[in-house]
C-alpha cells in the first residue's frame, strides 16, 4: 500500500473524532452559544466509552454512556453559562479543565490497556476500485457519522427546527417575541454539542486507536472548535475540513513510516500549524465570516 | 411550555446597581462549594475526606517547610496571572500563556546551554530578560495573526501553546539534550551563577517571587491609575463606546497579548533559573492553565489576584500532600481547579443579579 492509498483507506477514519466534535459544536454555535469545553467533553467520553468498552459492555453502550456523559457535563455548562449567564468564554475553559481532570481520575487505573476496534464493512464494488477503494471499507461508527453529517445538514436546510436555531442565534429577542423558548432551545443545542463531543471522543478511544491514554485528545477538541469558524459555521464545509485534519494526521503518520527526515515533534505539530495557518487565511476574509458568522454568538440572552 | 417553566423556576433579575459586597465574598463561597463538592467525590472514591481536606487545605499552611513551598509556587502562578489578567480586561483571551511560559524557559536555557563556562552576575538578569522576550515574541504571532488576520486569539494562542510542548520536546530529544545524562529528556544542569539568587534563606524561595509581586504593583498602577490602562478597559467593556473615543482596538490587543506573554515568558525564565536548575520536560505542571482560574478567581484585580494565586499554589502543594497521604490522584488538583472556576463563576453572578420567585408567566408568552 502506497502512501496515497494509506491516506485515502484511513482518511475518513481519522476525520470522524474531528467531524463529530465540530458538528456538535456547530449547532450550539448556531443557536449563539460558544462552548469552548470541547476539549474536556471529548476528553470524558473517551474515558468513560474505554471503561465499558474494556470490561465488555461492548461499542454500542459504551458510545451511549459517553454521549450521556459528555451530554450531562455540558449541561453544567449550560446551566452556568445559559443559566446564570456567566461569561460564556470562562465557564468553557473551566468545563475544559474540570473535563480532562475527571477523564485522568477516572481513567487512571486504565492507562496505556487497550481494547478491541470495530472491524471495516466494506461496500461491495466500490471498495475494489484502485488507489480510492479504501474509501468505502469504514466501520460502522464512520458510517453513521457520515448520514448524521447528511442529516444535520438536511435539517438545517430544509426543516422548521433548524430556522429556529438558527435564528435563536441570530436574534434571540425576535425569536422570543415570536413565543419560542430561547434558552431551552439553547439548552438542546448544547446538550446536542455535548453528546456529540462525547460521541468523538469514544470514537478516538474505542475505535480509531483503541486504548486510553490521559491527554490522548491532544488539542482535537480544540482543532473542531476552529474547524467550525474553518467551515464557516456550515455543515459541508465542515465536513470538508474535517477530511482534510484526517488527511494530515494521516500525512504525519505515512511520513513517519516511510522514514523521511522529518523530526516527530514537528509532524506531531503539524495539524496546530495547519491550523494557525488556515485560520489566519480564512479568518482574513471578514466578509466571508461576516456572511455566515452567528450574530449574538457568546452573548447572553436576557429579556 | 414558556409558560410552565416559568412557573416552577426562580428567575434573574438585574440588580439595580451590582453589589461590591458580593463581589469580595464570592471567591471565598466559591472556595467553600468547591471544597464540598470536591470532597463528595473524594468520598464515593473511598477516601476518607476529612484525611484528605487536612492534608491539601490545612497541611500547606501548618509547616514553615510547606507554606514556603507555596509561596514558590506562587511566583510563576501570580506572575502569568497578572499579565493575563490586563488581557482578560480588554476581553483579550489569552489563553496559551502555557506556551509562552515554555518559551520564556527555552530562551532563558539558552545562556547557560550555549555558554556553560560563563560566569558572572550578569548571567541570571539577563535569563530572566531574554525570558521574558521570548515569551512576548511567542504572544506576539497570536497578536498578529488576531489584528491583522482577523483570526480568534484564543484558538492561536492554545494552538501555539501545543505547537512550544512539541518545541520543548525536540530541543530536550535533540540538540539540548544533556550527553551525559543517561538518556533523559533534559539539558544540562546550569552553572551556578544561572541561579535566581535566594530571597528566604534555609527554603527554594527565590527572588521572582520578589519580581512577581512588583509586578503586580506595575499592574495594579497601570490599570488604575494609568491612562493606557483606562483605555483598555473601556474597550473591554464597552467597545464601541471605546471605537467613538478614538481608542485603537489593534493597540489593545497588541498590547494585553505582548504583556501577557512577556509576564509569562518571565515565569518560564525563572523557573528553569529557579527551583529546577535546568530545561526539563516537565518545567511546568499547568501554570499556564492555572493562571487562567487565577485570574478570574482574583476578580481579574491585581490585589485579588495576590490572594487567588496564594489560593492556587497552596492547593498544588496540598494536592502533592493528598497524594502521598491520602493515595489521591494528582488529576484530582485539576478536578479542583476546574470546580472552584466554575463555582466562582456562579457566585459571581449574584454581583449583577437576584434571584425572584414568580409566580406565574409574565412577558408575551403566546
Amino acid at each position: 500500500m502506497n502512501a496515497i492509498e494509506f491516506i485515502v483507506a484511513g482518511m475518513l477514519a481519522a476525520a470522524t473524532p474531528f467531524l463529530l466534535a465540530a458538528l456538535g459544536e456547530m449547532v450550539a454555535e448556531r443557536a449563539g452559544v460558544l462552548n469552548l469545553g470541547v476539549e474536556g467533553l471529548m476528553a470524558m467520553g473517551a474515558v468513560i466509552a474505554f471503561i465499558i468498552v474494556y470490561h465488555g459492555g461492548g461499542h454500542f453502550l459504551g458510545f451511549l454512556a459517553a454521549g450521556l456523559a459528555s451530554a450531562a457535563l455540558s449541561l453544567v455548562f449550560a446551566i452556568i453559562a445559559l443559566g446564570f449567564r456567566a461569561n460564556q468564554v470562562a465557564v468553557g475553559l473551566a468545563i475544559g479543565i474540570l473535563g480532562q481532570g475527571l477523564s485522568a481520575l477516572f481513567g487512571k487505573s486504565y492507562e496505556s490497556l487497550t481494547v478491541k476496534g470495530l472491524p471495516k464493512l466494506a461496500l461491495p464494488w466500490l471498495s475494489d476500485i484502485p488507489v480510492v477503494g479504501g474509501l468505502f471499507a469504514e466501520d460502522v461508527v464512520v458510517w453513521l457519522s457520515l448520514a448524521a453529517t447528511v442529516a444535520i445538514w438536511a435539517t438545517f436546510a430544509y426543516t422548521k427546527t433548524g430556522l429556529v436555531l438558527r435564528a435563536v442565534g441570530e436574534n434571540p429577542k425576535a425569536v422570543h417575541a415570536l413565543g419560542y423558548p430561547v434558552i431551552a432551545v439553547r439548552f438542546a443545542a448544547v446538550a446536542f454539542g455535548g453528546a456529540f463531543a462525547g460521541f468523538a471522543g469514544a470514537y478516538a478511544s474505542v475505535v480509531y486507536t483503541p486504548l486510553w491514554a490521559d491527554g490522548m485528545i491532544a488539542g482535537r477538541g480544540w482543532i473542531a472548535i476552529a474547524l467550525v469558524v474553518f467551515g464557516t459555521w456550515l455543515t459541508g464545509r465542515i465536513f470538508l475540513g474535517a477530511c482534510l485534519f484526517g488527511a494530515v494526521s494521516l500525512a504525519s503518520l505515512a511520513a513517519q513510516a516511510t522514514g523521511l527526515d522529518i523530526s516527530s515533534q514537528l509532524l506531531s505539530s503539524l495539524p496546530y500549524l495547519v491550523t494557525i495557518v488556515v485560520l489566519g487565511v480564512i479568518s482574513s476574509n471578514r466578509r466571508l465570516l461576516k456572511l455566515n458568522g452567528v450574530a449574538s454568538l457568546g452573548e447572553p440572552f436576557e429579556h | 411550555m414558556n409558560a410552565s417553566l416559568r412557573l416552577s423556576l426562580p428567575v434573574l433579575v438585574r440588580r439595580e446597581s451590582a453589589s461590591p459586597a458580593i463581589k469580595l465574598v464570592a471567591p471565598a463561597v466559591a472556595l467553600g462549594l468547591a471544597t464540598l463538592l470536591n470532597l463528595g467525590l473524594y468520598m464515593l472514591m473511598g477516601r476518607d475526606p476529612g484525611a484528605v481536606f487536612h492534608a491539601m487545605l490545612l497541611e500547606p499552611f501548618l509547616s514553615w517547610t510547606s507554606f514556603s513551598e507555596v509561596l514558590l509556587k506562587m511566583g510563576p502562578l501570580l506572575l502569568i496571572a497578572q499579565g493575563l489578567a490586563i488581557g482578560f480586561r480588554a476581553k483579550v483571551f489569552n489563553i496559551g500563556a502555557e506556551g509562552q511560559f515554555i518559551l520564556g524557559a527555552i530562551f532563558a536555557s539558552a545562556i547557560p546551554i550555549w555558554f556553560p563556562q560563563a560566569t558572572g552576575q550578569w548571567i541570571w538578569p539577563a535569563m530572566l530578560i531574554l525570558g521574558a522576550l521570548g515569551g512576548a515574541l511567542w504572544a506576539s504571532i497570536t497578536a498578529f495573526w488576531r489584528v491583522r488576520l482577523n483570526a480568534n486569539e484564543i484558538l492561536v494562542s492554545l494552538m501555539l501553546a501545543l505547537v512550544a510542548a512539541q518545541l520543548l520536546n525536540y530541543l530536550l530529544l535533540g540538540p539540548w539534550k544533556d550527553p551525559a545524562g543517561f538518556n533523559f529528556p533534559q539539558s544540562v544542569m546550569f552553572q551556578y551563577d544561572a541561579m535566581v539568587p535566594i530571597l528566604i534563606p534555609g527554603t527554594r524561595v527565590n527572588v521572582s517571587l520578589l519580581i512577581a509581586f512588583a509586578f503586580s504593583v506595575a499592574a495594579w498602577i497601570f490599570m488604575q491609575r494609568s491612562f493606557a490602562g483606562y483605555k483598555l478597559q473601556v474597550g473591554g467593556l464597552a467597545p464601541r463606546a471605546a471605537g467613538y473615543a478614538g481608542f485603537s482596538e489593534g493597540r489593545a490587543i497588541w498590547l494585553s497579548l505582548l504583556v501577557g506573554g512577556f509576564a509569562a515568558g518571565l515565569a518560564g525564565a525563572a523557573e528553569v533559573a529557579g527551583p529546577l536548575g535546568q530545561l526539563q520536560r516537565s518545567i511546568s505542571t499547568g501554570y499556564g492553565y492555572a493562571a487562567i482560574i487565577v485570574a478570574y478567581l482574583g476578580g481579574l484585580h491585581p490585589i485579588g489576584i495576590i490572594f487567588s494565586a496564594l489560593l492556587m499554589a497552596a492547593l498544588y502543594i496540598g494536592g502533592d500532600n493528598a497524594m502521598v497521604s491520602a493515595n489521591l490522584p494528582i488529576a484530582a488538583v485539576r478536578v479542583f481547579q476546574g470546580s472552584l472556576l466554575l463555582a466562582y463563576l456562579v457566585a459571581i453572578a449574584f454581583v449583577r443579579y437576584r434571584f425572584e420567585w414568580r409566580q406565574a408567566a409574565q412577558g408575551n408568552a403566546p
